[in-house]
């Protein structure tokens, strides 16, 4: 076996525990985006072109509420943000690499695929195929997001319209948010958003939306120079 | 806007952020403020719309004991609280939205 490819089978490996979170994740996703009105090849192509868990929910919600195009790529953008800071901490292990091979992993960059790869290069550092560890990490998760979505699309089919799921997209974001509510900052974080929301909700274009959220991660971040 | 377009520009200002600072190593960091202002950006974004969503009504304020997913939020919270599980939390507050419809 080639150093390369025990290299991605390691990241497949290292992959794997992760995988049993995601898939349930990616199938609620494509049932969802399904019963927000979205169609079903825009439910399953979302999941390879955006390709990034929340910001599809969260997508997939404001499509729902008509909110307009702008809104919702800015929203997508901000959601996403986290992943320029992935991208900084993986770049030293990567700066030897083609161009191309750095497009390839960058698509591949989730949360899930950075958690693994980080580890792995500040534990072993890298070698000349360690970058297939990454490919591997990601591409499996690649590839179980999109069957799990397809499947979620699958079961969305069959499921009554008369059963209204809407509800079930807010109900997804409570499961998101409520664990991280660990110290002040995020409770203040998200009450303060909150708030701005309801008061802001009659804003042409969803901008209330925004403006909530600029406010939420204004007031976790100064609460939290504070302390 | 078309929602094909929508998400193609999503994509890939998604993908750009992904590859941005791995193309541009050694030329630009990430400021520490903005490390920090990151972790805030899934409360606050997605308290933004779960408040609206469980407490307005057909574009009113709904602060009344007949608005039931309220009350199905509140369950749902609890029990995300609790179970910090995401399925289960669905499915506790879709059947208290069940049920109180009943009643």
């Amino acid at each position: 076996m080639s150093e390369a490819r025990r290299s991605f089978i390691e990241g497949v490996r290292a992959e794997f525990p992760l995988l049993v979170g995601v898939f349930p994740f990616g199938m609620i996703y494509g049932t969802l985006a399904l019963n927000a009105g979205l169609s079903t090849s825009t439910s399953q192509l979302m999941s390879a072109i955006v390709f990034g868990g929340s910001s599809q929910f969260v997508a997939a919600q404001l499509i729902h509420d008509a909110a307009p195009g702008f809104v919702i790529i800015i929203t997508i953008a901000v959601v996403n943000l986290r992943h320029m800071l992935y991208s900084a901490s993986l770049a030293p292990y990567l700066k030897n690499l083609s161009l191309k091979w750095k497009i390839i992993l960058s698509y591949f960059l989730t949360d899930e695929a950075y958690a693994p790869s980080i580890l792995k290069y500040e534990a072993d550092g890298i070698t000349p195929t360690s970058h297939w560890f990454l490919l591997g990490a990601g591409f499996s998760l690649w590839f179980i997001w999109q069957t799990s979505t397809a499947l979620g699309i699958f079961l969305g089919t069959a499921i009554p319209e008369s059963w209204s799921l809407d509800f079930a997209l807010p109900l997804t974001f409570i499961a998101m948010v409520v664990p991280a509510l660990k110290n002040r900052p995020m409770i203040a974080a998200a009450v303060s958003a909150g708030g701005v929301a309801l008061l802001a909700y009659s804003l042409p274009f969803k901008l209330g939306l925004i403006l909530a959220a600029l406010t939420g991660i204004i007031v976790g971040t100064i609460m939290e120079g504070r302390k | 806007m078309n929602i094909w377009l929508i998400m193609f520009i999503g994509g890939l200002l998604t993908f750009g952020m992904r590859f941005s600072l791995i193309f541009l190593f050694g030329r630009l960091e990430v400021p520490q403020t903005m490390r920090k202002a990151l972790h805030y950006v899934p409360p606050a974004v997605l308290s933004a719309i779960i408040f609206p969503e469980l407490l307005y009504h057909a574009d009113h304020l709904d602060l009344s004991f007949g608005n039931i997913r309220l009350f199905a939020g509140i369950i749902a919270t609890l029990v995300a609280w609790y179970t910090k599980n995401t399925l289960l939390t669905i499915l506790a507050g879709l059947l208290a939205l069940l049920i109180l419809q009943l009643i």
